[in-house]
């Protein structure tokens, strides 16, 4: 029985995290430098199981890293970096004490600086890695691109931050994996499957940014920093999947015809070439001059079947898409965002044109006689031409996102607006689906519409069924294996409809045979019932949770429902999450 | 070349100086204009005095009996430049002088090292009123000089200079020994000692360092003083008294009042002008506004004319030379215009001409690092990030050990119809959504943004918290702990237990079929016979009533004397007995319903008993009913001593256990044996509040349960067996199976726990049925059934299977629950029974009605 004493906290739980004052003073780094390595590392705090233990048996809040991680942390040579950084911040600031300006050119001269690659390459073994990751570094450069020069961030930072995103909207544009757009109240999401990963950005609307006072830029353009080596690499890389120069370089003809008369009075040659090339009205340099991208076909493997035939679809389908403005001509009107319009419509395979005192880069004039659309948003327009649609900026959305031309005259001038539905939005069966996706759907299928919004209001609720059966079929049809659960969501959906009140005893003559499926269906509820009387306690918890949840998303969707009906509008969210 | 430029630099930079300065002739000015503080008295004066502009020089001895130097410039002063701070003051300008008004700060604005040595004028003798302002500046405590005649003036020079560093050194009047004995009283003994100039010029005294305050005539020749010449102005200053500038009162007691050049005591006049004398004098002395006392020499003096002019003029505030005109033009000492030319005619020097061997060493050094490549020129800085392929080498098994345990940070959310800048008009909130919405707090909010419709895109503003926004999702990514947390992806269906279906269970009552009608109260109790046909029941309207089971129909109504608590019917066939309970007393009633020779044969056994010899002294009385009462069917009447609750026969028939609930004394349960009409109180000790009681169905065991605990007692050994907790808050009911190895119990906490008293002391399960307590529980003697009522005024019927094999636990299966009983006063069912040999039950409730579910 003899041995030594245990001590508490020396093994277990309690040694596999450090909490983050402790790891900062492990690795000796100021409070913000350790920030700035765990932003750079992409360490993160983790949650013990056993907070209590972990704490040592204080209940205290703190932060807890894997001692790990912080370990891992230790070797990294970016560390000693900002050692270095500091020691120069100090000698700096007494070389300004001491006015000796020529030991503050030099040390300036000297200043320590460190490069990401090597971290990136860590944290992104494999660019597929990276790829996954660059929804958040996309939106923070396009975020750090608008920023005004005045002193929030570096303006080498917003220069670099410019640079990269226009050149991923060549690169989206050349190709053409653009998929989904959609305008919301806070800006233009967009969405590309690029190599197989679907990427979704965010962009702000081009407005001043009124820069909020509790934000800490500091965190953010760590964040920043991280993100346009990345971001950076990834460029790279997936120019030279494309064949394109890096950086990018305008194609020599049509460098030639973007050749303005009085370029020099717009801007200097460094800087209107990357204006020419955010314009993105013209085709990128290759390395290798090749004819327009060949058709891949898909080869032919006889063992897959129906299997192929689907892919083979599909890949039709997204052709087709990628064409879906080719041949047609724009003009931007000045009012209209031009740089999400001209590069939505340039993914497509539109071609398009501005007014020349807009930007640079249009091509032709409003005058020319070849123009198919004009995106206009204005109430109305002095001179019309008659040969070309005068159409709002939603038609070009709203038929990205259909994946079809839609017809125009919902969105002529002056014209209220169809509501602008999110694309991101999968409803599954039993989810609220808004009528004008309904009516979408079925111009997809290639009926003719012509119902008004009343209209199908009234009739939402059968088409809805319909569909909902419709797909039922098809699952059926596809595979056998849904079946099961579709039937068993069925019978709950029929059990919630019919609503039977439990324990409410049958009259004690209920011999009449009169409706024996009903007296059936009663039986089964009453077994069931009586079934889960006997259930354990914690099952019995989750049954009664797992069941809150879905009366509640019925009760959202039924809100939802009803709401049109109303008067006066009515929304609940329709996002709750629910456990199934 | 490079001597050329710096040559050309120096030119400039010349005639920049010499834009500053000032002309030669403003060095020149008399000292009375010294009084007013110099307007630019900095660089312009004392531009050779580059290094420390900051002496101010004061032009020596022109009063009256000197002229001013021309040119007392550089070349006089070049001594100062190592002090910048000695102020020289123009010596013997004795009687014209008046102090400077403002001698303090503004005088001296210049000195801004040190600007406290000032040097006092010595012998200012008659005409000197003492300073206004005499602090700091013009009284250093030490450094006062003594006039001890006019050969000490030409040496001032020297002298101030020795005085920077002993501030206190004083000068003595030499020569005489009488002198030296006032010295102590003359000054303050020195606090570092100093040199003393002899007055005569030809040697220096020193004070000891060892002995402050002894001044001892140390001689040295001062060769040194020599090259200072004697100026004959000095020399020819009247001054008769020697001991300086001194409070003349230190002289009051003594007859004379100084010393002369001498050394010869100068007394005082021998009668001091009294008052008297003083007004006759100022009436008949024309002069008398002229006449100014010398306290010195205590005579008094008449000012000449030109003295008097001097004093009005400086009273104006005039300079005091008349000849002198303040209002010269002035001439810069260099031009303010640049010139080509250095200022200096000197050629330049050879050295100039000639390359440095220095420099060549140097610059020779420097190209050879360069040839062998030592020093590199400056890479020019990169600013821009270099991309290249980074993945060119990319393996996806190099992942580091960390990656393994690596959560990607989660996706943001993906917009919904309600953020589109259009959208559906279903998804904009009401006017009480959005008022709702933002009286939330933000955490609490399902959207994080009111949905807006915007007519058309131009129309659409910028989003005010998008910095905010990504700066969260910063702050997520890099602050938040991930987790990888498990999803309950479960069927609902699949956590339902999967249970034997009721229908093969059967038979159990599934249906009301009958209610039993009468009563006007609650029904706290009923019971059946064992042969199935009657039931009885106890009410709180007072009364027993007996039901025919089959038909409903009541048989009969007996009153008695308070609220029934319980009934028992006897459970023996051949004995037609009704315990009933009602406050303190416990009934036996023969209904007198069914066979009539078991009805006789009732009667029989209980008149047959015979008293035996010895009456004990028991805690009931027994009495024989008669009259009236025993036609009502009234037999047996036990008084107890407090209020009967439950009444319980055992298995036989013989005897009955009656519940008299009180926490204070070990007096709660009796029994009763009625054949012998014996009563006995089982327990010595009060072990809690007694619910119920139970007799075994087969073994001589009687279980007890309290509040909270069901304590088994064998009844034959007298000993306690064994202790059940049922987890329960507070046990309202109990019952035994017929196979008396499994008990349950019900509580006032909605629970039933079932027992196996071969398993274990804990409940076996614990059922959650009800919505609200139970109220009564009972087993079916044959059936394996059981049944709970309770105040939700459902029933419960459960099929509890005891297998034999001991190996095998009883199986609970919930089979139907009955209906039927109105709630009053929050109470539903009171009491259950099953039938004897059916599969029915009966419930008793607050409704007053029995009901029986078949």
């Amino acid at each position: 029985m003899g041995g030594l004493q245990k001590k508490k906290y020396e093994r277990g739980s309690a040694t596999n995290y450090i909490t983050r004052n402790k790891a900062r003073k492990k690795l000796q780094l100021s409070l913000a430098d350790f920030r700035r390595l765990c932003i750079l590392k992409g360490i993160y705090p983790h949650e013990p199981k056993h907070k209590k233990k972990v704490n040592k048996g204080s209940t205290a809040p703190r932060t807890f890293y894997l001692f790990k991680d912080i370990r891992f942390l230790l070797h990294e040579p970016i560390v000693r970096k900002f050692r270095e950084y500091k020691v120069f911040v100090r000698k700096l600031r007494k070389a300004y004490g001491k006015a000796e300006w020529t030991g503050v050119e030099r040390l300036r001269d000297n200043k320590p600086g460190y490069k990401l690659d090597h971290i990136i390459k860590e944290r992104y073994p494999t660019f597929i890695d990276a790829l996954r990751d660059i929804d958040d570094a996309l939106s923070m450069c396009f975020l750090f691109s608008t920023f005004a020069r005045t002193g929030k961030c570096h303006v080498q930072t917003i220069t670099l931050c410019r640079r990269l995103t226009v050149e991923w909207m060549n690169y989206v544009v050349t190709s053409r994996s653009l998929r989904k757009v959609f305008l919301s109240i806070k800006g233009i999401y967009y969405q590309a499957e690029v190599l197989g990963q679907l990427i979704t950005w965010l962009v702000p609307y081009q407005f001043a940014h009124d820069h909020p006072t509790d934000v800490d830029y500091r965190v953010m353009a760590t964040f920043t920093e991280m993100y346009t080596t990345l971001f950076g690499f990834i460029n790279f890389r997936l120019y030279q999947t494309l064949n394109l120069v890096y950086p990018p370089k305008l194609d020599s003809k049509a460098e030639s015809e973007l050749k303005a008369e009085h370029e020099e009075d717009y801007a200097m040659d460094s800087e209107s070439y990357l204006e020419k090339l955010s314009a993105l009205s013209a085709s990128l340099a290759r390395v290798v001059a090749t004819a327009e991208e060949e058709e891949n076909q898909l080869d032919l493997f006889p063992t897959e079947g129906e299997n192929m035939q689907a892919r083979e679809k599909e890949q039709k389908e997204q052709e087709a898409q990628k064409r879906l403005f080719e041949g047609l001509k724009f003009f931007l009107n000045r009012e209209v965002p031009r740089e999400s319009l001209a590069f939505i419509l340039r993914c497509f395979g539109a071609e398009v044109s501005w007014d020349k005192s807009l930007c640079i880069g249009g091509t032709y004039e409003v005058t020319d006689e070849t123009i198919t659309h004009q995106i206009v948003d204005r109430p109305d327009m002095d001179k019309q031409y008659i040969n070309r649609y005068y159409i709002q900026p939603q038609w070009v959305f709203d038929s990205v996102n259909a994946q079809m031309r839609l017809p125009v005259e919902d969105y002529f001038l002056g014209t209220t607006l169809p509501p602008h539905l999110s694309p991101f939005v999968e409803e599954k069966d039993g989810d609220y689906v808004p009528p004008e996706k309904l009516k979408l759907m079925a111009l997809q299928r290639g009926e003719k519409p012509g119902k008004s919004r009343a209209e199908l209001d009234s009739e939402e609720e059968d088409e809805e069924e319909e569909d909902e059966e419709e797909e039922e079929e098809d699952d059926e049809e596809e595979d056998d294996v849904d079946d099961e659960e579709l039937t068993e969501e069925k019978n709950l959906k029929k059990m919630e409809g019919t609503r039977v009140t439990p324990g409410k005893v049958k009259p004690w003559e209920t011999g009449s045979v009169g409706n024996k499926v009903r007296l059936e269906q009663e039986e089964k509820a009453e077994e069931k019932r009586l079934a889960i009387m006997m259930m354990k306690k914690k099952e019995k918890y989750l049954y009664d949770k797992i069941m809150f949840g879905k009366k509640r998303t019925t009760r959202e969707v039924s809100s939802l429902r009803c709401a049109p009906a109303k008067p006066t509008r009515h929304i609940t969210c329709h996002h709750s999450k629910v456990q199934t | 070349m490079r001597l050329w430029n710096e040559l050309s630099y120096f030119t400039c930079w010349i005639s920049h100086q010499a834009r500053l300065c000032t002309p030669p002739t403003r060095l020149c000015t008399p000292p009375t204009r010294l009084c007013t503080p110099p307007t630019r008295p900095g660089p312009a004066l004392y531009s050779t005095h580059q290094a420390r502009p900051c002496s101010v020089l004061h032009p020596p001895g022109q009063a009256l009996l000197c002229t001013p130097p021309t040119r007392p410039g550089p070349a006089l002063y070049s001594t100062h430049q190592a002090r910048p701070y000695s102020v020289l003051h123009p010596p013997g300008q004795a009687l014209l002088c008046t102090p400077p008004t403002r001698p303090g700060p503004t005088l001296y604005s210049t000195h801004q090292a040190r600007p406290y040595s000032v040097l006092h004028p010595p012998g200012q003798a008659l005409l000197c009123t003492p300073p206004t302002r005499p602090g700091p500046v013009l009284h250093p405590p030490g450094p006062v000089l003594h006039p001890p005649g006019q050969a000490l003036y030409s040496t001032h020079q020297a002298l101030y200079s020795t005085h920077q560093a002993r501030p206190c050194s004083v000068l003595h009047p030499p020569g005489k020994a009488l002198y030296s004995t006032h010295q102590a009283r003359l000054c303050t003994p020195p606090t570092m000692p100093g040199s003393v100039l002899h007055p005569s010029g030809k040697a220096l005294y020193s004070t000891h360092l060892t002995v402050p305050g002894l001044i001892q005539p140390i001689c040295f020749s001062t060769r040194l003083l020599t090259r200072f010449s004697l100026s004959p102005s000095f020399l020819s200053q009247d001054i008769r008294n020697t001991v300086g500038n001194i409070p003349m009162e230190w002289y009051q007691d003594y007859p004379h009042i100084g010393y002369n050049l001498d050394g010869k005591k100068i007394f005082k006049p021998i009668r001091n002008k009294d008052e008297l004398d003083e007004f006759l004098d100022k009436m008949e002395n024309p002069d008398y506004w002229r006449t100014v006392h010398d306290k010195t020499t205590a005579s008094d003096i008449r000012l000449s004319d030109e003295q008097v002019d001097l004093v009005h003029r400086l009273q104006k505030g005039q300079f005091g030379d008349v000849n002198f005109n303040e209002y010269e033009p002035s001439v810069d000492f260099f031009t303010n215009e640049v010139m080509i030319h250095p200022v200096t005619n000197r050629p330049q020097d050879k050295r100039s001409f000639i390359p440095s061997l220095i420099e060549k060493e140097k610059v020779s050094k420097l190209v050879h690092a360069i040839k062998m490549g030592w020093i590199k020129p400056r890479k020019p800085k990169e600013t821009t990030p270099q991309y290249y392929d980074l993945w060119a080498k990319e393996d996806p098994n190099a992942i580091l050990g960390r990656h393994k345990m690596h959560v990607p940070a989660p996706k943001m959310r993906l917009p919904g119809h309600e953020e589109s800048y259009n959208p559906p008009p279903e998804y904009l909130l009401t006017e009480e959504e959005r008022m709702a919405w933002e009286q939330q707090d933000a955490e609490d909010r399902k959207l994080p943004f009111l949905p807006q419709k915007h007519s058309c895109l131009r129309a659409v503003p910028a989003f005010s918290r998008f910095i905010h926004e990504r700066f969260e999702r910063c702050l997520d990514l890099y602050l938040c702990p991930r987790q990888r947390k498990m999803r309950v992806n479960v069927n609902p269906e699949d956590l339902i237990p999967k249970l034997p279906k009721p229908k093969d269970l059967q038979p159990f009552p599934t249906t009301m079929s009958l209610v039993y009608i009468g009563h006007s109260s609650l029904v706290r109790s009923i019971s059946a016979s064992p042969t199935g046909q009657w039931l009885v029941s106890g009410s709180d309207d007072c009364t027993v009533r007996f039901w025919e089971v089959n038909t409903g129909r009541c048989m009969k109504t007996l009153e008695v004397g308070g609220a029934v608590k319980s009934v028992a019917w006897n459970p023996n066939p051949a004995v037609c007995l009704v315990a009933v309970c009602f406050e303190s007393t416990v009934l036996l009633l023969n209904p007198g319903l069914g066979d009539r020779l078991v009805v006789s044969s009732t009667d029989q056994l209980i008149t047959s008993y015979e008293p035996p010899e010895e009456d004990k002294e028991q805690a009931v009385t027994w009495a024989l009913s008669e009259g009236p009462e025993h036609d009502n069917g009234h037999r047996l009447t036990l008084t107890h001593p407090k209020a009967v609750k439950q009444v319980v026969w055992h298995g036989k028939g013989d005897y009955l256990a009656s519940v008299m609930p009180d926490n204070s004394s070990n007096l709660q349960v009796l029994i009763h044996q009625v054949s012998k009409r014996r009563t006995q109180n089982p327990f010595r000790k009060n072990k809690g509040l007694v619910q119920c009681v139970s007799f075994h169905p087969l073994r001589p065991y009687f279980f007890v349960a309290t509040q909270r605990y069901v304590r088994v007692y064998n009844l034959i050994k007298q000993e306690l067996t064994k202790k059940l907790m049922t987890n329960c808050k507070w046990i309202s009911s109990m019952a035994i199976h017929p196979g008396g190895d499994n008990l349950i119990c019900g509580s006032y906490d909605c629970r039933l726990a079932w027992f196996d008293l071969d398993l274990s002391t804990k409940p076996y399960k614990m059922l959650r049925h009800h919505k609200k307590a139970l109220r009564g529980v009972a087993y079916h003697k044959h059936y394996p059934l059981f049944a709970s009522g309770a105040d939700d005024g459902s029933v419960i019927i459960c099929h509890g299977m005891v297998y034999n094999d001991l190996l095998q636990n009883p199986l609970i299966v919930p089979v139907k629950v009955l209906k039927g009983h109105q709630i009053t006063h929050d109470l539903g069912v009171l009491d259950v029974t099953f039938h004897p040999t059916q599969p029915w039950v009966f419930s008793s409730g607050a409704d007053a009605t029995i009901r029986l579910f078949t």
